[in-house]
């Protein structure tokens, strides 16, 4: 019986995968903002050739501490690496790491001011000073400057920012540091800041949760966060002088406005795009992959599928509420993973 | 058998019953003893030994992984109340305030409650209702820590800022207690959240230690003439080691208690006085910010955080330990 049984997965086995991968297993970490496209693709891609992925997603700071120790087989952070961090892994694997965008995220500021609603406009000025404590009301001359048609209500403003160390903080701070002189100065950023007002939420549901429950406050989640929540948010100035609504085209459209200058290593800070329908605070998110791997049969899994997974793997990102790649950076990641190469 | 050689044997078995932790293996009575009787007697004994290996091994580890912090900061890592990850200055006095005094402010208002359920638990209440509220107050201890956290941000917080804060703010705002901004989110809800978090631990623990006094003692005093409140004082009296040690255990799940805490707190790194300001705490700390700290200084300071978390909490249950041996003897003392 356990016979027949065996015969029987075997040749399953055989009409199903259509590789010699069958058995191959390929090991991850890193970051949670991606996890649930990964994990679409990994599924996907697993039922189309048998090829295993083991994705934990621990935090971009965990995966970056995991490629670097060598126990996975790639990582993903929300953030490229430093070069500090790129030094450090090249002694310790003796290869240096490719970064490859997958997809994009959005930052939006949500807020809650129930006699107001949606339409709220905000530049990066006015963001900068209410994250900064110096605007605290939101009837304030400079806020109302911009929102003439809305009745804003003399009441403080509360900020809502992440308690945790996140991608999502450091594209916002990113962002806020490249746009106000003050905060690069005063606060910087990084995945965890030393707020200078406001109250702290646990991810994106503690924020979302500060927001709701806090008439006056303001907050900045991931664009999916706000759109399944049915958040209101704000429309932001960007660099070319337009409000931009947070949407994937919008962000889309941010990173095509960064193809001219995008370095040849990927690594790019994509916040205060040029471009009229760029959102300003959008970012990658990056698969880090060594240049030089030990197991033959493992490049050529993860540069298939790497190949896959830009090219006719966007098309789920939309339906997961992520931004797919413009067309001009999937060709750069395409170049980039013919870089990934076997090496003893 | 002789009566004298029955002597000696007992004589020699209780000479090993008084010292069975002499050796780490107690080769000598490997021949005198049913082999049954030594392989599980070791067994037990490797298990014990394995509790201080492991306290050990996780406080060494700490200390190695927090050198570089302890180095870099020295004491000023305690007394420091800045904590910017961009500039890698890292201070942790606000956390340990924000620990320290929400653990106490929640042990402030649930000793006098969960005493009183306690008490009336084993010297007043039918069986009929006695079974259902202990029951009760025992599932509270089962909810799991996320859900008084969602209670927390959809129920109580909602509350503490539309109603409760605005009043106190109005009535009480001249004391220090009751100054600033009403968020909901803040000291105050965090401690109400612990205060029925430990509730059950203290209430049940007293309740089953005030229920092992045995009723001659009662009986004793009400034969003296004692009214009900003074023989529930002799009560009192006589489980106090028991009481104080559950007290204790609620305060230490107070002081570890994470996820409730940090949903409810608004987790900003401020030393304050006032019930309304948020705050901050050790646990939520590590929890928030170690998944995403990348730089080797960050997390050598998020395990010194640890470490001094390890160390009150060691701390803490021996002062426990003290209170409660002086408390015994004391009350053996006065037995005798």
């Amino acid at each position: 019986m356990k016979g027949k049984l065996l015969l029987l997965a075997a040749m399953l086995m055989g009409i199903f995968s259509t590789s010699s991968f069958a058995q191959l297993k390929l090991n991850g970490a890193g970051a949670t903002f991606p996890y649930v496209i990964y994990s679409k693709w990994f599924d996907v891609y697993h039922q189309k050739t048998g090829i295993e992925f083991n994705y934990q997603s621990i935090g971009s700071g965990g995966g970056i501490r995991q490629v670097t120790a060598g126990t996975v087989d790639f990582g993903a952070s929300d953030a490229y690496l430093s070069e500090d961090q790129m030094k450090t892994i090249e002694q310790k694997q003796g290869t240096s790491v490719i970064h490859i965008p997958t997809v994009m995220g959005a930052v939006v500021l949500s807020y809650n001011l129930p006699k107001v609603g949606k339409g709220l406009k905000l530049t990066p000025e006015v963001l900068s000073d209410i994250f900064m404590g110096k605007i605290t009301m939101w009837n304030d001359s400079k806020i109302t400057a911009i929102n003439s048609g809305l009745n804003l209500p003399n009441d403080p403003i509360l900020v809502a920012h992440r308690s945790d160390g996140s991608g999502t903080t450091n594209i916002f701070t990113g962002y806020m540091s490249k746009v106000s002189k003050e905060w690069a100065d005063k606060v910087g950023s990084g995945t965890s800041v030393n707020w200078p007002v406001g109250l702290g939420g646990k991810g994106n549901e503690g924020v979302a949760g500060i927001i709701k429950q806090t008439e006056g406050s303001i907050g900045y989640v991931e664009l999916a966060y706000a759109v399944q929540n049915g958040l209101p948010y704000a429309s932001l100035k960007n660099k070319a002088g337009y409000f931009v609504e947070p949407t994937f085209d919008a962000v889309s459209a941010a990173a095509a406005g960064f193809v001219k200058n995008m370095p040849a290593d990927l690594r790019v800070n994509i916040t205060n795009a040029d471009g009229k329908d760029s959102y300003p605070i959008s970012g990658f998110t990056w698969l880090l992959i060594y240049q030089y791997m030990k197991d033959k049969q493992k490049v050529e899994a993860l540069k298939n599928f790497i190949k896959w997974a830009v090219t006719d793997g966007e098309k789920y990102a939309k339906d997961l509420y992520y931004a797919p790649l413009p067309k001009e950076v999937v060709k750069l990641d395409l170049k980039k993973v013919d870089l990934i190469t076997y090496k003893k | 058998m002789s009566d004298s050689e029955k002597v000696k044997e007992n004589f020699n078995i209780e000479q090993q019953a008084k010292k069975p932790a002499a050796s780490f293996l107690n080769l000598k009575s490997l021949f005198s003893k049913n082999p049954g009787d030594l392989v599980f007697e070791n067994i037990t004994r490797f298990f014990a030994f394995i509790v201080f290996l492991l306290v050990f091994i996780m406080a060494f580890e700490m200390i190695k992984a927090s050198m570089p912090s302890i180095k870099q900061f020295g004491l000023k890592f305690i007394t420091g109340t800045e904590w910017d990850p961009v500039d890698e200055i890292y201070g942790a006095l606000p956390y340990i305030w924000g620990t320290l005094f929400s653990s106490l402010l929640a042990l402030i208002v649930s000793i006098p409650l969960s005493l009183s359920v306690a008490i009336f638990l084993s010297e007043f209440a039918p069986k009929w209702l006695e079974k259902p509220i202990s029951l009760l107050v025992e599932m509270l201890a089962a909810i799991p820590s996320i859900v008084y956290g969602l209670f927390g941000i959809f129920v109580l917080v909602p509350l503490l800022r539309t109603t409760v804060e605005p009043f106190l703010g109005k009535e009480l705002g001249f004391l220090p207690f009751f100054k600033g901004a009403p968020y909901g989110f803040g000291m105050m809800a965090a401690a109400i959240i612990l205060t029925v978090m430990i509730l059950p631990i203290i209430t049940s623990i007293s309740r089953d230690v005030m229920r092992s006094i045995p009723d001659s003692q009662r009986e004793a005093s009400y034969a003296l003439g004692a009214t009900k409140w003074e023989t529930i004082k002799v009560v009192l009296s006589g489980s106090k080691s028991g009481i104080l040690g559950a007290i204790l255990l609620g305060f230490g799940r107070a002081v570890g208690e994470t996820m409730a805490v940090t949903m409810v707190i608004g987790n900003r790194a401020d030393i304050s006085l006032s019930l309304f300001n948020p705050s901050h705490t050790m646990a939520s700390v590590i929890a928030n910010e170690f998944t995403e700290a990348i730089s080797d200084l960050y997390i050598s300071s998020l395990i010194e955080i640890a470490l001094i978390l390890f160390i009150i909490t060691i701390i803490l249950n021996a002062i426990a330990r003290l209170i409660v041996w002086g408390v015994t003897k004391k009350y053996s003392g006065a037995l005798n």
